[in-house]
């Protein structure tokens, strides 16, 4: 198992912090396989500096799209732009990019100062210098000391260190990332998650990261692009991707979410059960999006309240899962809402309860109004 | 519990009844083993003529062997093309198999088995084949006439053998080596090779000796000054009896058993390594 330093912040030396930042400009990018789209006609702004995720799930074209930035395959058609310079026929070594995979790819035959070293000695960057800059990298990395050490003697999050070490020592131009802590166990994970978003700030490196795992998404990212099927989905900020979900794929693919259609009233507002919800433009269906954890347990009295929608129902299952208790509750016959409540202090009202009449709450803050039908 | 009533492995079936097997295991062992042995004591017969067991022991035939121009004409002959197939056969060998391992074109099942013919057709077939091609542009008889018809057997062993290696091999290496800055080449030189050298060494022992031991086609395409031991071998067989036979195959059986032994003890090396 690692060890882990009390303390998260990484030493960046200034050499380090000179990294560039550029901005990775993506136009029209299309790749077929056949006659499946792998990439849609992509458009894709990576900001300077910004953590991007692109988060999608199998065979969404997620990593279709890095490996077309990072110059492993070429699309059919389109534009890849790193600081107005445009890269789409240069071949990988001439890009000038980090990347860290998924299985590490650390040279074996190699030690970790060598594996680290591989790209300064390919740049001509030798002697006393190559030393120091891995050094460095070491440092910033934290493992300092580990540099004569082999490859099958470093744990798995030490190997992801040294995978990531090994990618910004030689300051490129950009970072990019392929599901690179999918193989650490989850605690170990999400460690390297919060320490991966503090050596992003450090190091100021344009990041573009893969993954398929929501949550991550959400933790690390200054921007998520969601990506389905090939094409860009929603481009946003996490926590307008999880509070706004640009369509149902979104809604379902991040966070937990129950969906439920609306109809018009006669005064072409969007209701469900009778209870206004909001309103919303001409045409298609509407429908209703409650995370779990926006809903609460209410009473009768609520209903008055205008600031919440109150929803009547059966008390099907109550579960107990530690951090927060899981309430499902009928509406009717098919209808199946869950409510995921607290469990600390006295936040307990639904245990005992089952089979008994229940009112659900929601803040009108917290709906969320997509376009379409009910997904799936 | 005793050796007979004790499981043979994580089964229930004990190594008494496991007795018949180990038998039937030894017996095949030995009539693979026997043949090859039993020149070894022939070779050191004082005898004219093949003799077993020898009822006199002596070293003449090996001073024969070493003491006769011919032979050692030919022993230098089969060395030199051995050497030549292993540095013909081994880069083809380990560019095959690298190229029909990275590429995902829909061919590279068929061409796998294209370059793998030699290893499947007769190889009567393939010796008379050449012989009458080389008839015709004049190579009979020459040094890289039988360098090439040699490497055309050793490639497929060396694809084989090669590709075995590379499919222990994580390939996103090479991509991380060319996104550090390395081209195909040097990705391949730095990072790939050093990985797979085990197998490519190997592939280059046992292309030497698919030459060195070779004689159906060395029969008929080498000749004159450019005969191969093996050919004078049998043309000696075939003649005259004569342990000076018995004596070269001893030496050969020796070198061949190190060289494919050097190839094991490379393999298990490499297994501890991961």
């Amino acid at each position: 198992m690692d060890r882990f330093p009390p303390e998260l912040d990484f030493a960046v030396t200034d050499s380090q912090k000179e990294t560039s930042a550029l901005p990775i400009t993506i136009r029209n990018l299309t790749k077929r396989y056949g006659p499946v789209f792998a990439l849609n006609s992509v458009d894709l702004d990576v900001r300077s500096g910004e953590f991007l995720t692109l988060l999608g799930p199998s065979g969404s074209g997620k990593t279709t799209l890095l490996m077309a930035i990072a110059g492993f395959n070429r699309p059919d058609s389109g534009s890849i732009q790193f600081g107005g310079e445009e890269v789409i026929l240069a071949p990988p070594h001439k890009r000038e990019v980090g990347m860290v995979f998924q299985s590490y790819a650390l040279f074996p035959h190699m030690s970790v100062a060598d594996n680290i070293g591989f790209p300064l000695k390919l740049r001509g960057i030798g002697g006393t210098e190559r030393i120091s800059r891995i050094e460095e990298a070491l440092e910033t990395v934290q493992l300092s000391g580990f540099g004569e050490r082999n490859i099958d003697q470093l744990s798995g999050g030490q190997r992801q260190r040294v995978a990531l070490a090994r990618a910004f020592v030689f300051g490129p131009r950009v970072l990019l990332m392929d599901e690179p802590l999918s193989a650490l166990d989850k605690k170990l994970r999400e460690r390297m998650q919060i320490e991966l978003k503090h050596l992003h700030r450090k190091l100021g490196v344009t990041t573009v990261y893969v993954t398929h795992d929501q949550r991550e998404a959400l933790t690390m990212s200054d921007r998520i692009a969601v990506i389905n099927d090939g094409e860009l989905v929603q481009l946003d900020t996490p926590k307008r991707v999880y509070n706004r979900p640009a369509n149902a794929f979104v809604a379902d693919f991040i966070g937990e979410s129950t969906m439920l259609p609306l109809t018009r009233n006669a005064t072409g507002a969007l209701t469900f059960r009778d209870q206004l919800v909001g309103e919303a433009g001409e045409g298609r269906d509407w429908t209703l999006v409650v995370r779990p954890e926006r809903l609460f347990l209410a009473d009768a009295a609520a209903e008055t309240d205008e600031r919440t929608i109150v929803l009547k129902g059966v008390l099907r299952e109550a579960v107990f899962q530690g951090e927060s208790e899981m309430v499902l509750v009928a509406l009717d016959g098919d209808t199946e809402l869950a409510v995921r409540i607290g469990t600390g202090g006295t936040a307990n009202p639904a245990g005992g309860n089952i089979g008994g009449e229940v009112y659900i709450g929601i803040d009108r803050s917290d709906v969320i109004i997509i376009p379409g039908g009910r997904a799936q | 519990m005793n050796w007979w009533s004790r499981p043979a492995s994580d089964t229930q079936i004990t190594h008494g009844g496991r007795l018949w097997l180990y038998t039937l295991a030894a017996i095949i062992m030995l009539l693979l083993v026997i043949p090859t042995l039993i020149v070894v004591p022939m070779s050191f017969s004082d005898s004219q003529y093949l003799e077993f067991p020898p009822s006199n022991w002596s070293l003449r035939w090996y001073e024969e062997y070493l003491g006769t121009a011919k032979w050692i004409r030919a022993t230098a002959t089969s060395v030199q093309v051995g050497l030549l197939t292993m540095l013909v056969a081994t880069p083809l060998g380990v560019m095959a198999a690298y190229a029909l391992f990275v590429s995902r074109h829909r061919a590279t099942k068929a061409i796998f088995l294209l370059l793998i013919t030699p290893m499947i057709v007769p190889v009567i077939l393939i010796a008379i084949g050449t012989f009458y091609a080389y008839g015709r542009v004049g190579m009979n008889n020459t040094i890289t006439g039988l360098v090439l018809a040699h490497s055309a057997l050793a490639l497929p062993i060396a694809i084989i053998v090669v590709t075995a290696g590379l499919r222990s091999y994580d390939l996103s290496q090479e991509q991380v080596a060319r996104s550090l800055g390395a081209n195909r080449i040097k990705a391949f030189f730095l990072i790939t090779l050093p990985q797979i050298r085990f197998s490519v060494i190997t592939a280059a022992l046992l292309s030497f000796l698919t030459s060195f031991d070779e004689v159906i086609i060395a029969i008929f395409v080498s000749g004159g000054a450019n005969a191969t031991l093996t050919k004078h071998m049998f043309a000696a067989l075939r003649d005259y009896i004569d342990p000076t036979i018995a004596a070269i195959s001893t030496i050969m059986v020796i070198l061949s058993s190190v060289l494919l032994l050097l190839t094991q003890f490379l393999g298990s090396k490499r297994g501890g390594n991961r």
